[in-house]
C-alpha cells in the first residue's frame, strides 16, 4: 500500500515536472529566436540597411530601402481594401445578419472559408487573377493577395466584438430617438472600437509578414520599383531570396531584415494586447 | 438640416416601417452598404474557388483521378502526378504533430491546471507571440540552425540508434543531407506550438472545476486527476485542436520550401530531401509555361485547398463541440 501511494506520488511528480518542462520548451522558443536574430543580424541593422539599395552578388554592404518603401506600399494597398470590406462586412454580420439569417450564415461561411485558405492558394489566385492576364507583377496584385488575407480576420473580430456590445446601450440609444445607423455609428462601434483596432493591428501584422502570397504577385526587384504597376520589392520576399542565396553578404542582409521585420511584428502584437487589456469593453472581462 | 430632424419623430410615430421612411431614416442605405461589402466577401471567395477549379481544368480532364497516384512529374513531357507532393505534405505534417502534439498538450496542461492565473496568461501570450513570428523567419532560422544540426549530429545519431533495426531502419536510411522531411517536420512543429497549446488550453479550462475536485476527493493525485478525468473531458476540443494544428502545417510554404530539399522523387527515408505541394508551388509557378503546366500546379493548389477545408471543418466542428458542452455544464 505504502509502496503503491509513493509510486503514484512519484508518477505525479514526474509527470506534472514533465507538463512544465514542454511549457519552458515552447515559452522558450520565441526567445531563442529573438536571440538568435539579434545575434546575428543586430549588428547589419544600421543606417545603411534603411537608406541603400541591395547590392550585386559579390559586393559588400548596400541595404533594404526598396524592400522596406515596397513592404509599405503593399501593405497600404491591402489595408486600403482590406480593412473597409472586412470591417464593414463584420459590421452587416453583427447588427443585420441575426443567428436566423440564412445570408449571413453563408457570408459568415464563406468568410470562415476564405480564412481558412492557405495562403500559396491565395497567391495562385491572385496571379491568375491579376498577373497572368496582364502579363506582368505589380505592387496591386500584391495589395490584392493580402487583402484577401486581411478581409476574413477583420470582418470575423468586428462581427465578435460588435456583437459582444451589451442590447442596453443600443436600447439607450433608440430610446433616445436615434435611428439605427445613428446608434451603430455614435453607440455601437465606439463601445467595441479597442477591440476592432486590435483586430486591425493583429491583421496588418500578420499579413506584413507574409511572404507566400507575394512570390506570384508583387514578385521582387534589386532596385526601385518604377510604380504600382511594376514588381516590387518587400521585406519578406528579400528574406527569402537572400536566404536562400549562396552568398555571405546576402545571409548578413536576411539576418538584419528578418530583426527588423520579427521587431515590427511583436511591437504591433504587443501594442494591440495592451490597447486591449487597458479600460476594455464591458463584455470582455 | 433642422426639418429632417423635425420630420424623424413624426414618421415614428406614425408607426410607418416601410422601405421609403427606413430610407429616410438612412437605415435601409446603411443596410445596403453594408450588405454590399458582406456581399463582395462572398464574390471573391466564389471567385477564388470558381478560378481554382476553372484553370485546373485542363490538368483535371487530361489526368483525371490518376493525377493523385501519379508519381512522375515531367514540366518537359507534359506528364504530371501529385502523389511526391502529396505524400511529402502528409508525411512532414503528421511528423510534425508527432513531435509537437505530446510537447503542446503538456505545454497546455501546465498552462490550464499548473500555472495561476496572470502567470498561465502572460505564459500564453508568449507562446501566441510565436504564432505572430512570420514563416519566412522560421526558414532562415532553419537553414542556419535546424538544417547544420540535423547533417552533423541529429541524422547521424538517429543513424546510429535506429540504423540497424528492423522496419524502422528504412525511415532513417541514405546520406543525410540536413534539408529533407524530418528537418521540415521539425520546424513545422515548432510553427504549431501555439495552435495546439491555445486551442488546448482553453479545452482543458472549460471542464468543470466539480470534475477535478471530484477526483481529488476520491483520493487522486493531481497528476490522475488531470490525466483520467480533466484531459478525457477536454479530449474532443484537444483533437480540435491537432486537426487545426495538422491545417496549419499542410499548407506551410515558406518555411518549408526553405529546408525540404525540393526533390520530386520519393524517398522511405526521413532524412532524404522531398518536396510539399506549397513548395512546389512556390518554386515552380511563376516559371511555369504552356497550358498544362499551370494547370497542373493549379490543380495542386485546389488539392491543398480540399484538404485544409476538411481539416479546418472538423476542427471547428470538435471545438464547438466541446466548449459548449464544458460552458453547458458549468
Amino acid at each position: 500500500m505504502t509502496f503503491r501511494n509513493a509510486y503514484r506520488k512519484a508518477v505525479n511528480n514526474v509527470m506534472l515536472t514533465l507538463t512544465g518542462v514542454c511549457a519552458v520548451i515552447t515559452v522558450s522558443t520565441l526567445f531563442i529566436i529573438l536571440a538568435y536574430l539579434v545575434y546575428n543580424g543586430g549588428k547589419s541593422v544600421n543606417l545603411d540597411f534603411f537608406i541603400k539599395l541591395p547590392l550585386g552578388t559579390g559586393e559588400t554592404g548596400g541595404g533594404m530601402a526598396n524592400a522596406i518603401v515596397g513592404s509599405g506600399e503593399i501593405i497600404l494597398f491591402a489595408s486600403l481594401i482590406g480593412i473597409p470590406i472586412g470591417f464593414f462586412t463584420g459590421v452587416y454580420l453583427s447588427e443585420w445578419g441575426g443567428q436566423g439569417s440564412v445570408y449571413s450564415f453563408v457570408v459568415r461561411y464563406m468568410n470562415d472559408l476564405l480564412n481558412g485558405v492557405p495562403s500559396i492558394v491565395i497567391g495562385i489566385f491572385a496571379a491568375t487573377v491579376l498577373v497572368k492576364p496582364l502579363h506582368h507583377f505589380s505592387a496591386i496584385a500584391g495589395g490584392f493577395a493580402l487583402s484577401l488575407m486581411l478581409i476574413p480576420i477583420t470582418a470575423k473580430n468586428t462581427e465578435q466584438f460588435l456583437s459582444e456590445v451589451p442590447r442596453a446601450l443600443r436600447e439607450g440609444s433608440y430610446a433616445l430617438g436615434a435611428t439605427k445607423w445613428r446608434t451603430i455609428a455614435s453607440v455601437v462601434v465606439p463601445a467595441a472600437r479597442k477591440g476592432i483596432m486590435t483586430g486591425i493591428i493583429l491583421g496588418v501584422a500578420r499579413i506584413s509578414g507574409e511572404s507566400a502570397p507575394l512570390l506570384f504577385t508583387s514578385f521582387n526587384n534589386q532596385v526601385w520599383s518604377n510604380g504600382i504597376q511594376d514588381p516590387v520589392a518587400s521585406l519578406p520576399v528579400m528574406i527569402y531570396s537572400h536566404a536562400i542565396s549562396p552568398y555571405d553578404d546576402w545571409h548578413r542582409q536576411a539576418w538584419a531584415a528578418g530583426l527588423v521585420l520579427l521587431v515590427l511584428v511583436l511591437i504591433a502584437n504587443i501594442a494591440a494586447r495592451l490597447i486591449l487589456t487597458r479600460g476594455s469593453s464591458p463584455g470582455r472581462g | 438640416m433642422a426639418s429632417t430632424a423635425a420630420a424623424q419623430p413624426q414618421l415614428k410615430k406614425t408607426g410607418s416601417t416601410g422601405f421609403l421612411s427606413r430610407l429616410r431614416g438612412g437605415d435601409e442605405v446603411a443596410r445596403l452598404i453594408t450588405l454590399l461589402f458582406a456581399t463582395s466577401v462572398l464574390i471573391v471567395t466564389a471567385l477564388l474557388i470558381t478560378e481554382l477549379w476553372v484553370s485546373s481544368g485542363p490538368s483535371r480532364e487530361k489526368f483525371g483521378f490518376s493525377f493523385l497516384t501519379s508519381t512522375t512529374w515531367n514540366p518537359v513531357t507534359d506528364e504530371f502526378g501529385a502523389w511526391p507532393f502529396l505524400y511529402g505534405t502528409i508525411v512532414t505534417s503528421v511528423v510534425a504533430l508527432l513531435i509537437s502534439v505530446p510537447i503542446g498538450v503538456g505545454a497546455a496542461i501546465y498552462l490550464a491546471e499548473l500555472a495561476g492565473g496572470a502567470w498561465s496568461d502572460a505564459l500564453t501570450f508568449l507562446v501566441e507571440l510565436l504564432a505572430s513570428v512570420p514563416s519566412v523567419i522560421y526558414g532562415l532560422l532553419a537553414i542556419f540552425t535546424i538544417v547544420p544540426m540535423m547533417r552533423e549530429f541529429i541524422g547521424p545519431a538517429l543513424k546510429t540508434v535506429f540504423g540497424s533495426v528492423p522496419l524502422v531502419q528504412d525511415l532513417v536510411a541514405g546520406p543525410v543531407y540536413g534539408v529533407g522531411y524530418l528537418t521540415a517536420s521539425i520546424v513545422l512543429a515548432i510553427m504549431i506550438f501555439p495552435y495546439i497549446i491555445s486551442v488546448s488550453r482553453e479545452a482543458l479550462m472549460a471542464v468543470p472545476r466539480e470534475q477535478r475536485e471530484a477526483a481529488l476527493a476520491l483520493g487522486a493525485t493531481k497528476w490522475e486527476s488531470t490525466w483520467q478525468i480533466v484531459v478525457p473531458f477536454a479530449r474532443l476540443g484537444i483533437i480540435g485542436s491537432v486537426f487545426l494544428g495538422f491545417a496549419r502545417a499542410l499548407g506551410e510554404t515558406m518555411a518549408v520550401t526553405m529546408v525540404i530539399g525540393n526533390d520530386n522523387n520519393i524517398h522511405a527515408s526521413l532524412l532524404s530531401p522531398g518536396n510539399t505541394i506549397p513548395a512546389i508551388l512556390a518554386s515552380e509557378f511563376n516559371e511555369a509555361s504552356g497550358k498544362l503546366h499551370p494547370s497542373a500546379l493549379i490543380e495542386l493548389g485546389l488539392v491543398l485547398f480540399l484538404l485544409t477545408l476538411i481539416l479546418n471543418g472538423l476542427a471547428r466542428l470538435l471545438i464547438l463541440v466541446t466548449t459548449r458542452k464544458g460552458s453547458a455544464r458549468a
